[in-house]
Order: C-alpha cells, then structure tokens, then sequence
C-alpha cells in the first residue's frame, strides 16, 4: 500500500503575526507543521503499523525552511519525503495541481492525506482540488476512519469508511472506493510525539527535492491572489462592572439592555 | 456602455440551507450581502421536500428559486452529488458567481464545486466586492484579515455567518424545476451518526455561552445550560474541556474548533489563548466572567467581572428571567 501525506509548514498559532509588506507578513517566527497534518500523519503511521508491505510518503510545498517540517513527518514514521522547493509559493489553485502531479509522478496512491484546513491560508480547498487533480473521491474533517485492506485485490475494490465531523458533532458515515484522499479532522487520533532516536533516525531518511518547473504544469487560468493583508485589532471597551456580584451582574444586563441591544 | 449591459447580465446564485425543515437565518444575510451587487439572484435548493421557501425567499429579494432533483440517485446528504447537479445548473442558467453560508455543509459543498470547475474559492469571507471579485477573509487564526483577488471564469464565495444583517427586498420569486441525474460511484453517504451535543449549532449561534478548565466536570456545564435556555444562546467550551472529555468537540470554539461570529459572547472561566480568540475575536460584544482580573480575557472582553462563575452565572441567569424581553420568546 502507498501512502502520501500533504504537510504544510505554517508559522505556529500561538506567535503573533506582523507584516513586512502589504501582502506578506514577517517570516520570521517560529514555523511548525499545520496542526491537522499532525493528525493526517499521525493516520498514515498507523495505518502502516497495521499492514503488510506499506510505505509512507510525506509530501510538502515551499520555502527552505519546510525541510524541518518534512522532518517532523520523517521523525513520525513517515518513510521518506518529498519537498517541492519554491521561493514563491503559489495559491490552493496551482498548490493542488503541484502536488497531485508530483505525487502522481513519484507512485500510484492509495492513500493521500490532508488536513482538513490551513491555518495559516486557511483555505480550505486544498483536499478536494488534489482530488479533482486525480479524478479520486474526497471526505474532510475525518473523525475516525476504517479499512478494509486486501492487497490482493486491484486498489479501487479496497475501501474506506470515513466519518466527517458535520454540524452538532453529528458525523456522515461516508464510504469510499480507493484511491481516496482524506483530511484529517481534530478528532482522528492524538499525533505521537517523537523520540530523540526516532528524530535522529529520521535524518537518515531520503527526501527528494523537486522543482516546481519540473513538474510542466501550465499556469492555471484562474488564480486567487492577496492584494492586502491587515493585522486585525479588535477595540474592546474593557469595562469591568465592580460591586457585589448581585450589583456587577445588574450592571451588565443594564449594559447589554440598554447600550448594547442584545436583547 | 458594454460594462453595464455585462454588469446587468451578471446572475449569482446562492446556495440555501435548511435546518429543521426551515432556511437557516443566517442564509437571509447571505442573500442580502449578495443582492448588493444588483445582479439576478437565483436561489438553489438541492432538499425538494422544502417546497415552501418560496414565501421567505421572496422576501428578500431572490427572482429565480431553481428546485434540484436528480433521478435515479437522489441528491439528499450526498455532496458529491449535489455538487455536480449544482455545476449543472450553474452552466444552464449561466451563473457564474455563486455563495454560500460558511458552514459545515458550505465547506464541504463549495470547495467540490470549485474544484470541478478548477475555480477560485474564498472561504469565510467577511465582505465581497461582487464588481471587482475581491473578497475579504480572516487568515493566521483570525489574526489578519486579507483581500483576495480572484480570477477566472467563475467565483466561488462562502460567506461568514452573521456578517451582513439581514434586510428584505420583496419581490416575487419564479420557481424553476430542474432535474438531474448525477451519481457518485466511487462516494457513498452510508449513515449519519448523530452527534452528541444538543441545541444550536455554534458557528451560526447569535449568542454563545461558553466554559473552560473552571468547570471542572460535565454536570457543571448545567448552569451554563440554563443561562443559555433564559437568553436562547447556544453553549460553548474551551479546547481544556473538550480534551478533558467534559464536553464534545463539537462544542470547542478556537482555532481547532468551531469560529463563531455571535452578537454576544460570554467567556466563563477562560483565560483567553491566542488559540481560543482565535474562534471568537470577531464577537460583537465580549463578555468576561474571570476570578483572575488579569486573565487575558478580562484584559481584552467588552464587560468583565470578577469573581467566581460558580457564583456569578447562577445570578445572571436569575436577574436575566426578569428582563421581559427575553422572557417573551
Ligand atoms: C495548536 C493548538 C490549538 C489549540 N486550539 C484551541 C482551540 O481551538 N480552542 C481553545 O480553547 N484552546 C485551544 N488551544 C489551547 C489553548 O492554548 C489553551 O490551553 C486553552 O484555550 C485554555 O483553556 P481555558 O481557558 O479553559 O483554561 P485555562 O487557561 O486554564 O484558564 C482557566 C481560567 O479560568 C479561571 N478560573 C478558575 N476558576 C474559576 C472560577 N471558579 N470562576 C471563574 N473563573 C475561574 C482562571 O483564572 C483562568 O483564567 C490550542 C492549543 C494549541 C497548541
Ligand atoms: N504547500 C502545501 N504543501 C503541502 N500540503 C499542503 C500545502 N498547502 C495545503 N496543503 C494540504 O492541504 C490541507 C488543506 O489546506 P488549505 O486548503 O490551505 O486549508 C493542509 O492541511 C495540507 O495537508
């Protein structure tokens, strides 16, 4: 079995984002790979404990500094990577078809994961645009997910059972031909946490380094392009209401009444 | 001049979603935010059982209702399916913009069709400028927002819950039929599991209550329950309870959880993380229940006070059943 991992390297959401030009922000913060990716490796680790003759291929796009999270995936248990080096990445659109090609050139998937969102971009598309890429089916905001494995059989008479996470917890159990992609949601498993070993070992690992020109991929006509970013302040009134807890909380439903009109 | 003509032959279409067998609220500030553009606004129904939404959708300004179906597999709760019967309804009727609610099914649908179509998509968007194509959305966890350009020859926009306040335009609405027949072979909605938490859904809430680490267990959320039944808000956790197993994820709002974009958010016994603001920055007004003044959220909250939730919401709940507003719904 084969299976491809997207990662996205993002800068860690705890860090504050300030901006270097009008649409770029200073890169300059600690980066670390996308939470949800974390969960997509995570599956793909495990699926390859559990079956026979399985490899783990992690995937990513961008700058330099992205080798360090390609390693985090190797240190995972990934088996190897593959790191499509740019200084400019592009937008989810022309993203999507760089990676299903580079995927598609290296092996014949099974198996890709995603997460289920960016949260740097937070584009949401990504997924499904590697799905349409490949003409395979697609399920996001995985919860849980079950295989049924013969690898005896041709791939598409293997299948998955994925539940997405919809409105009110309530989850779609969705069933899936092979090849499949599936972003991983918050609740598909907790991502291990490597040891020193396993990051050493990781090191010895192959990563294979594309350039996305390689990959003879024509400029897609439609693109989504940021014109502006803007560091978002939020002015907040600050107004602690003092008194007897009787007084405060008469004091806010006074506030909210009267001033502010909620109800 | 060919502009304007051009202009005037714009049509968008605009995704409706049902909830309990009725279009959401928050679908009517779509519509409004879309009607702005001043072009032709063709509702699409994929749930034909809903017959009756011609009466509300009217209301606010929709000429076209375009009633989905498709023969021999049916288009209900299957995505795939929908999303294909929708391209083919949008090439029909010659739409080449379409919108949606930011929701769970707008998430999944949207991003189907935009990859079909290989079209741009913008997600979550604050605001769009239909004349320009430029749509407004929150990147970095909320922390910037960015105006993004997107080209092509179709648009594809989901829409933020609850960004533009709904306003009617009546008109009267033609109801178009218009049937299919889409499959997914290779995709197949087996079951659907219901999930664990009761009442609103959080994203589309217009006031949301919430809890963290301070409520130590499940049986404590009670009083946040009955607070929310007194102002008809919706609950809420922080990712501490949700990973302690208190509550269901579905109910963590932050940045692996839920974003949520009420008129009121009420933070009980939370400190106030880069990654919970993150899902509720966008709050009309903050409040802030907090024993630490210094708390991050009593620092950055609209109306904060001090002192034990266990205490404070009890009383907030019983001075709120006195307000006769609230007390006529
Ligand atoms: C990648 C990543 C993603 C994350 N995503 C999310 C997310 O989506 N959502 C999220 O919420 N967190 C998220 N977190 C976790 C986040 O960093 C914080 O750990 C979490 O938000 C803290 O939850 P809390 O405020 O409930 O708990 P604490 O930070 O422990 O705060 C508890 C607060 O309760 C107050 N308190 C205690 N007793 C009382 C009382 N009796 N009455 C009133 N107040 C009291 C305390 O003063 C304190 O301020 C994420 C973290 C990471 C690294
Ligand atoms: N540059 C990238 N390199 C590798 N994977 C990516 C990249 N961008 C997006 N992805 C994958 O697509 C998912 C969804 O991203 P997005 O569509 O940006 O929200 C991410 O969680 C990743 O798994």
């Amino acid at each position: 079995m084969k299976i491809y991992v997207c990662i996205k390297h993002v800068p860690d959401s705890a860090v504050q984002i300030t901006l270097m030009a009008k649409n770029q922000i200073d890169e300059s913060v600690t980066f670390l790979m996308n939470p949800y990716d974390e969960h997509a490796v995570e599956e793909a680790v495990r699926l390859k404990e559990r079956i026979a003759d399985c490899e783990v291929v992690a995937v990513t796009l961008g700058k330099e500094g992205a080798l360090s999270t390609l390693q985090s995936a190797l240190a995972m248990g990934a088996d190897r990577g593959v790191f499509i080096k740019t200084d400019d990445p592009p937008d989810a659109i022309l993203t999507a078809k760089l990676l299903a090609t580079a995927i598609s050139q290296d092996g014949l998937p099974d198996i890709i994961f995603t997460g289920k969102e960016s949260i740097d971009s937070q584009g949401m598309q990504t997924a499904f645009r590697i799905g349409a890429a490949l003409d395979i089916p697609v399920a996001v905001n995985v919860a849980a997910l079950s295989l049924d494995w013969d690898s005896n059989q041709v791939s598409n008479q293997n299948r998955v059972l994925a539940e997405c996470e919809k409105s009110g917890g309530d989850r779609d159990v969705i069933e899936m031909h092979l090849p499949c992609v599936i972003g991983a949601g918050k609740s598909l498993n907790l991502p291990r946490y490597p040891t020193l070993p396993q990051i050493m070992k990781a090191r010895k690992k192959k990563i294979k380094q594309i350039d996305p020109d390689s990959l003879g991929i024509e400029k897609p006509l439609a693109s989504m392009e940021i014109l502006k970013l803007q560091v978002t302040t939020y002015k907040r009134k600050n107004r602690i209401l003092e008194g007897s807890p009787e007084q405060a909380v008469s004091r806010l439903i006074k506030c909210l009444h009267e001033e502010e009109k909620v109800f | 001049m060919t502009l304007t003509t051009e202009n005037n032959a714009k049509k968008i279409g605009i995704l409706i979603e049902f909830e309990n067998g009725k279009i959401k609220k928050a679908e009517y500030g779509v519509i409004t935010a879309a009607r702005e553009a001043g072009h032709e606004l063709y509702a699409l129904v994929t749930e034909t059982e809903e017959i009756d939404c011609r009466e509300s959708l009217q209301i606010y300004g929709i000429e076209k209702i375009v009633m989905l179906s498709s023969k021999p597999e049916h288009l209900k709760q299957n995505p795939v399916r929908q999303a294909k019967a929708i391209i083919m309804a949008m090439n029909h009727f010659g739409i080449h913009t379409l919108c949606g609610l930011t929701s769970p099914w707008g998430k999944d649908l949207l991003p189907r069709i935009a990859a079909a179509l290989d079209a741009p998509l913008v997600i979550d968007c604050l605001h769009v400028n239909f004349a320009d194509n430029i749509a407004q959305k929150p990147q970095y966890s909320g922390k910037t927002v960015a105006d993004i350009k997107v080209r092509g020859t179709y648009y594809i926009f989901g829409i933020r819950p609850n960004v533009t306040e709904a306003v009617e335009a009546p008109c009267r609405a033609e109801i178009i039929h218009f049937e299919t027949n889409v499959d997914s072979k290779r995709f197949k909605v087996k079951d659907v599991k219901p999930g664990a938490s009761r009442g609103v859904n959080l994203s589309e809430a217009d006031i949301i209550i919430s809890g963290g680490r301070a409520m130590r267990n499940t049986e404590n959320y009670k009083i946040l329950y009955d607070c929310a039944e007194v102002l008809n808000a919706a609950v809420g956790a922080s990712r501490v309870a949700v990973d302690a197993g208190w509550v269901p994820h579905a109910m963590q709002v932050g940045q692996t959880g839920a974003t949520v974009n009420p008129k009121l958010y009420i933070a009980c016994g939370i400190s106030g993380s880069v990654q919970h603001f993150a899902g509720m920055k966008t709050a009309g007004i903050i409040v802030a229940v907090n024993t630490d003044p210094d708390a991050n959220m009593m620092r950055n909250c609209d109306y904060g006070i001090t002192g034990d939730l266990f205490e404070i919401v009890p009383i907030f709940t019983r001075q709120l059943k006195e307000v006769p507003e609230l007390n006529q719904l």
